[in-house]
């Protein structure tokens, strides 16, 4: 029997652990198992593991070691971000505003907050193409802003966006208004998508918080950080032994983050040869999936990521799609309220101004280190079939030009 | 809703979001329409809508003189339990040479979501489209027929007048899991307009609860 074909098309969901980060970690799942707060050699070895990782991420970033504080995730760095400044702030203010697609680890703190303890949210609306328009997050500052969180780029649809001049407009507002660096609103991006593709110098980006996470860049899972810029003041979520300069307690996961350090460092590293790589594969499919009849290209057909594909393919359902796809060996995602537990279709297709059902119909590709040119040729020639036969299942004939 | 593990493969090898039944017909589906024009149907019901997820078609052809479905024809759009639980229901309609008209409006989701080895339970409401589908395909062919007494009046009656609130929409709330008054408001917000029908909306919670789950 032949050996059975899997093609991984979905890291944006997640990225294995790349095999020179798992050597890395090694180490400190063997002999190296000390805890950085004890005293003696072995907790010493230890943190100084973890203070290397972060001079590391620090340098990647152009910031400073003690503007990295580690979390157990890009949800939990996320979570740390709204609440923290929230419930810092507090006096100061209470508007939230984010972007109608951000990642729900930004969208349901901001929704708890509105609800249980009077944050003022307020989402902006993203253009067809899923981009944020700066001059509305300048018009939605208001003199009780705290904080404005807006993803680097989009999960889903992988438009990138405007983060410079969404700073800037952020420090525009300030200005005019006699705010000074350390005074709210602060500007804070979720980086985990952009990681490994897109630059990262946090002065440059003019991002006053930053989360990246570790399992989308080849690191390990269940590992991020927070940049948070000195002078910034946050609660923490959890409270103990003070570690991570008292704002996330907790012994910290040593084999983890020198894993997250290594992997952003590799990423940093290989990033303009892989983007260059990958745009060329990621066009292709797009090339491919347009030739199939009634589909759209959901995300910037530019100002995208390079790994990451999107298309809403009439008259048939996401999941069915994704279901048929994984039997032929394909791992690939969708957007369609079938495969997510709340039965919702993907809030971000639905805020481009799509209708329902392109959202049901959405397929997303996501490329990788280990994707050749070879599966993506597989993949086209798998799909068409597919599509074919679930459309001959479907009672479903839309008009395709009240979705383009 | 109460979350219950996934089905799993019979082999027990692979935990699979639905069992090996679904499985063989959601890739490999009996009785799907694939020539529209060549196909002279005695009825045909259409339920659902691509902007909420689901929508099937169904076309019976029905021996008068035994009122046997002799064959049943469907499309839908939807997720692999909406395409499985509506190839299994064809099957079992046509079964040992037709089910009587009688018979086939009987089978019920329950009955599907049997034969097919179970299904994850956030799925479940997708199954009941396909008997709705049938119930409006047999009285489409009652209308054709001339047999206008023997329609079946759809249950749909407006118990919350100011939100346009049915007992369909009741009974779609119960069979997606809100099992009290609370979480059916979640869903419906029936009631927030009119409280004067949540004695009857509690009612027919209790009745589709014993309906489908009992």
């Amino acid at each position: 029997m032949g050996e059975i074909l899997e093609i991984y098309l979905d890291h944006a969901a997640t990225a294995p652990l790349d095999p020179r980060v798992k050597e890395a970690m090694l180490p400190y799942l063997g002999k190296e198992f000390g805890n950085p707060s004890s005293l003696h050699a072995t907790g010493r070895r230890a943190k100084q593991a973890i203070d290397e990782a972060r001079e590391s991420i620090a340098k990647i970033l152009g910031c400073r070691a003690e503007e990295i504080v580690f979390t157990g995730g890009g949800t939990e760095a996320d979570n740390l971000a709204i609440l923290g400044i929230y419930r810092a702030y507090k006096e100061k203010g209470n508007r939230l505003i984010a972007s109608a697609i951000e990642h729900h680890a930004v969208l349901r703190p901001i929704e708890h907050l509105a609800k249980k303890e009077g944050a003022d949210a307020f989402f902006v609306k993203v253009d067809r193409e899923g981009l944020v328009d700066p001059e509305k997050i300048a018009a939605a500052i208001d003199e009780k802003t705290l904080l404005i969180s807006i993803m680097y780029a989009n999960n889903e649809i992988g438009t990138i966006e405007p983060i410079v001049e969404i700073g800037r407009a952020i420090a525009q507002w300030k200005k005019e208004h006699g705010r000074k660096m350390n005074d709210a609103p602060f500007f804070h991006t979720d980086a985990c998508q952009a990681a490994g593709a897109l630059p990262l110098e946090v002065g440059k980006l003019g991002a006053d918080l930053m989360t990246i996470n570790g399992s989308k860049i080849y690191g390990p899972k269940g590992v991020g950080f927070l940049y948070i810029r000195s002078g910034i003041r946050l609660e923490p979520l959890i409270w103990g032994g003070g570690q991570e300069w008292g704002l996330r307690s907790g012994t910290e996961n040593v084999a983890a983050i020198v894993g997250l350090a290594k992997a952003l460092e590799l990423a940093e590293a290989e990033k303009k040869k892989e983007n260059a790589r990958l745009t060329i594969l990621r066009d292709k499919l797009i090339v491919g999936f347009s030739a199939i009849p009634k589909t759209r290209l959901n995300g910037h057909p530019t100002l995208r990521l390079p790994n990451n594909a999107n298309v809403s393919i009439l008259d048939i359902e996401g999941e069915a799609m994704v279901l048929y796809l994984d039997e032929a060996g394909f791992r690939v995602s969708t957007g369609s309220a079938c495969t997510s537990a709340n039965l919702e279709p993907s809030h971000v297709i639905r805020a481009l101004g799509l209708p329902y059902e392109a959202a049901h119909g959405s397929l997303r590709v996501t490329l990788g280190r280990g994707t050749t040119e070879q599966d993506i040729g597989k993949l086209l020639a798998v799909l068409p079939p597919i599509v074919e036969k679930l459309r001959q299942l479907s009672p479903v004939r839309l008009n395709m030009k009240h979705y383009a | 809703m109460p979350n219950t593990p996934d089905v799993v493969s019979k082999d027990k090898k692979e935990k699979w979001l639905y069992s090996d039944i679904v499985k063989e017909h959601f890739f490999d589906p009996k009785n799907f329409l694939l020539d529209d024009d060549g196909y002279e149907a005695d009825g045909m019901g259409m339920v659902g809508s691509p902007a909420c997820g689901d929508m099937m078609t169904v076309w019976i052809k029905v021996d008068p003189k035994t009122e046997r479905i002799t064959d049943m024809k469907w499309r839908t759009f939807g997720c692999g339990s909406a395409i499985a639980s509506t190839s299994m229901h064809s099957v079992m309609v046509t079964e040992d040479g037709g089910r009587t008209l009688t018979e086939a409006l009987a089978i019920r989701p329950q009955h599907i979501i049997a034969r097919l080895g179970g299904l994850p339970d956030r799925k479940i409401h997708c199954s009941v489209l396909s008997d709705k589908a049938l119930r409006v395909a047999v009285n489409d062919y009652f209308r054709r027929t001339g047999q206008i007494f023997r329609i079946m009046p759809e249950g749909s009656r407006l118990v919350d007048k100011v939100l346009k609130i049915t007992d369909h929409d009741i009974e779609e709330a119960v069979l997606e899991g809100a099992d009290t008054l609370e979480k059916v408001q979640a869903r419906t917000k029936v009631g927030t307009g009119d409280p004067t029908c949540l004695p009857e909306v509690e009612q027919l919670i209790r009745f589709y609860k014993e309906k489908y789950f009992d």
